[in-house]
This record gives structure tokens, sequence and C-alpha cells, in this order.
């Protein structure tokens, strides 16, 4: 009895894994991949390490599903916090980085997490003289962050804090397309 | 007492994998270490100084064995967001998702609608590209002056990242000189894509943000 069970019971999963088969074959002969449906947020960036020091912890999957343009009316006092938390010279009256910017518009700048890109000439992170006009694959944003917000008015204050001395990245860069060196 | 040492083992390490984040590799507790998970986002003048590069990176922190099992997610797409007035709303989207071995990319073109839920704009100009396997040279596809790659590069990010989370941490006081790369030896899925600056604008800035998004 048991075995005319297994037998029936496999008889109808053969059925069952033939028609599967045929709709493999199915799927096969349609030409066009299915692009259909609905894709929801899950992650998102625009400049480096801004989810990673500004926001606190339990907000950071809120971040990431916020969309910029309401991201400074919802962080921005947020950041300030952090920021003068980090960086407590932020909270003296007056203080400045070497953008010009106090603890208020330097959060509000940061806040609004999207990367800024000049289609006119050079493009970087910060180069000297070029501020926030894109992100090239050598500059290197960390020093630049942590001069923004450890190296106060002339980037002189902090300097055991202000720049993590990792210049430049383990593998060299291509000079043409895909521009990313090959994978270890 | 064993039971209380492995207690302590494991949360000692699910701090250590919690504090382990850096430009934006695994930035928040829903998508870290998935395959949605944004790395690093660039944007800069091509070697054709009339195009802009786009890269996204997803996935980071893999190591040589985990990189040749490495895959992009079917049922992720990651959009190129760009804003051409100003106001940190999308006026025009890359979008770029697999399937079966190949990197589709749709635009740039108008989104649907802009924010948090995307339908790709299958009706926009299509491109696709081979994905490029692990341990083979890249596979790029060029059409109507835009490029596409898509597969595993090393990490370009660099950091000292262990020191920062000992200072944040109160270990330690100050960087070290020369400090130590926390992403040396490592790899990331990366997604480049070059396209004409007359594709996205005349003159001026744009601003730009990277987007994965889950079916």
């Amino acid at each position: 009895m048991k075995t005319l069970k297994y037998s029936i019971a496999i008889f109808f999963l053969s059925l069952i894994v033939i028609s599967c088969n045929d709709s493999d074959d199915d799927m096969m002969m349609s030409a066009e991949p299915d692009f259909s449906g609905v894709y929801q947020q899950e992650d998102q960036m625009g400049r480096p390490a801004v989810n990673t020091v500004f926001v606190s912890s339990t907000s950071k999957d809120m971040f990431n599903r916020t969309t910029p343009s309401t991201q400074g009316s919802t962080f921005q006092s947020m950041f300030e916090a952090n920021l003068t938390a980090l960086s407590p010279a932020y909270a003296n009256p007056g203080d400045q980085n070497a953008l010009g910017l106090d603890a208020a518009a330097f959060s509000g700048v940061l806040a609004t997490d999207v990367l800024t890109v000049s289609l006119d000439g050079t493009t970087t992170f910060y180069d000297g003289t070029n501020v926030l006009t894109g992100r090239a694959l050598a500059d290197d944003v960390i020093t630049v962050e942590l001069l923004l917000i450890f190296g106060g008015e002339d980037f002189t204050e902090n300097p055991t804090l202000s720049d993590d001395h990792v210049d430049t990245n383990d593998k060299a860069f291509l000079t043409s397309f895909p521009y990313l060196a090959s994978p270890w | 007492m064993k039971k209380q040492k492995i207690y302590l083992g494991i949360s000692t390490l699910v701090v250590a994998v919690f504090t382990f984040i850096a430009a934006d590799h695994i930035d928040a507790p829903a998508v870290q270490g998935g395959t949605s998970d944004i790395t690093d986002y660039y944007a800069f003048q091509g070697e054709d100084t009339n195009n802009i590069v786009f890269v996204a990176n997803v996935q980071g922190l893999l190591s040589p064995s985990a990189t040749s099992t490495a895959t992009f997610d079917e049922n992720v797409l990651v959009e190129f967001n760009i804003d051409t007035n100003g106001d940190a709303v999308e006026d025009l989207v890359i979008q770029a998702t697999p399937r079966d071995g190949k990197m589709y990319f749709f635009g740039p073109v108008a989104p649907a609608s802009p924010g948090l839920s995307s339908t790709i704009q299958t009706s926009a100009t299509t491109n696709s590209v081979d994905i490029t396997t692990y341990g083979s040279s890249p596979q790029i596809e060029s059409n109507g002056g835009m490029s596409f790659f898509a597969g595993p590069r090393d990490d370009p990010f660099f950091m000292d990242f262990a020191q920062y989370s000992d200072i944040i941490a109160g270990n330690a006081t100050s960087f070290n000189n020369p400090g130590a790369d926390t992403f040396a030896g490592t790899n990331v899925m990366s997604i480049v894509v070059e396209v004409p600056k007359t594709m996205i604008g005349t003159s001026g800035d744009i601003n730009t943000w990277v987007e994965s998004k889950r079916k």
C-alpha cells in the first residue's frame, strides 16, 4: 500500500517536472528579457561617507529612503548635532571651516546628499583650487572631509585628526575606460 | 563560563562587522553585505573631455575568492540620477540591471516619476554589455557616443578605516603616519557608464546620486 502511494506520488511529481521543463523551453524561446515590475528604493549615495559619518545609527535606513530634495529639512539638525559632537570647535560662536561654513551651513550642505559635477572643466572633490566639482577616482576624499570637519578655518587645526595618511589607492587607475583597476 | 566566552566572542564580532562601514560600504542595517549595498559613487570628466563618467560600485569588501563567485542581482536596479536644474529632483536617469550574463542600460531618459519607486524605461535608448567574468579582460560596449562596463574591479576607495574607528571608539587619539589602507586587496562589483555631456546638459553644474532599488 505504501509503495503504491509512493508510485502515485512519483508519477504526479514527474508530470509536474515535465510541465516545468516545458515552460522553461517557452522562456528560452522569448527574445526579450522581462523588465516589468516596480522597483523600490533600498540604498542611495551622493557624496562619500555622508551616511556613515553624519547619520545616527537608528536613522541610517531612513536616510537611504529619503529623497535628496527632502533630506535637508529632515536631517540638517541631526547632521549639525553629530558634526558638533565629532568636532567640538564648531560649537564656538563664529567657528567655520576652510569653506567659510559654520556648523549650521556645513551641515545644511552635507544633508542634501548629492554630488555636484561641473560640465565645464576639472572634476574633483578638491584639488587645492576647485572645490566639489565632481569626484575623481584618485581624489583623497576622506582627507578632504577630515580637513573640513577638524581642520578649522585654514586646515591647520587638529593635524593628528585631519589626515589619515592613506593618500592613494592600492592599485593604479587606468587612463582609459573603464578607468578602475583590475580586481585582486 | 565557556558559553559566556562564546557569547562575548560573537558580540565582539557583531560590533566589528557593524562598525566596518566607510565610503558607503555597509552603511545601513537593511542593505549591509547584500546585493543592493552601494559602496561608492564617482562622477568625473572622461578621457574624452566631452564626456562624463559615472561609476557605481556595489557589494564591497570582496576577497579574491569571493569575487570569483560574486554576481549582480537580477532583482536589483541601479539607477544613476541626474538633476539638471538644482532642485535635487532627478530630471534624467540611467538605469542598469542584469539579465542572463548581460548588463542592460536604459537612458539617459526622464523617469516615469521621480522618487523612491521606479519602473524600467524600456522605450528609452537601450544598450547592453556582457558582464565581465573574474580573471578576464574587461568587456566594453560602445554605442552612440556612450560606453558601458559591468563586472568585478579593485575597490578604488582608500582609507585607514580601522584607525578612524579606533579614534571614534575612544581607543586612539590620532591617525598613524603612514596609515594603513583598510580596503587594500579587496574588490567590488562595478558598473561604469560614460556619456557625452550633451546628453545630460549644456554647461554649469549637475547634481547626481545613485540609488539601488529592488523588485
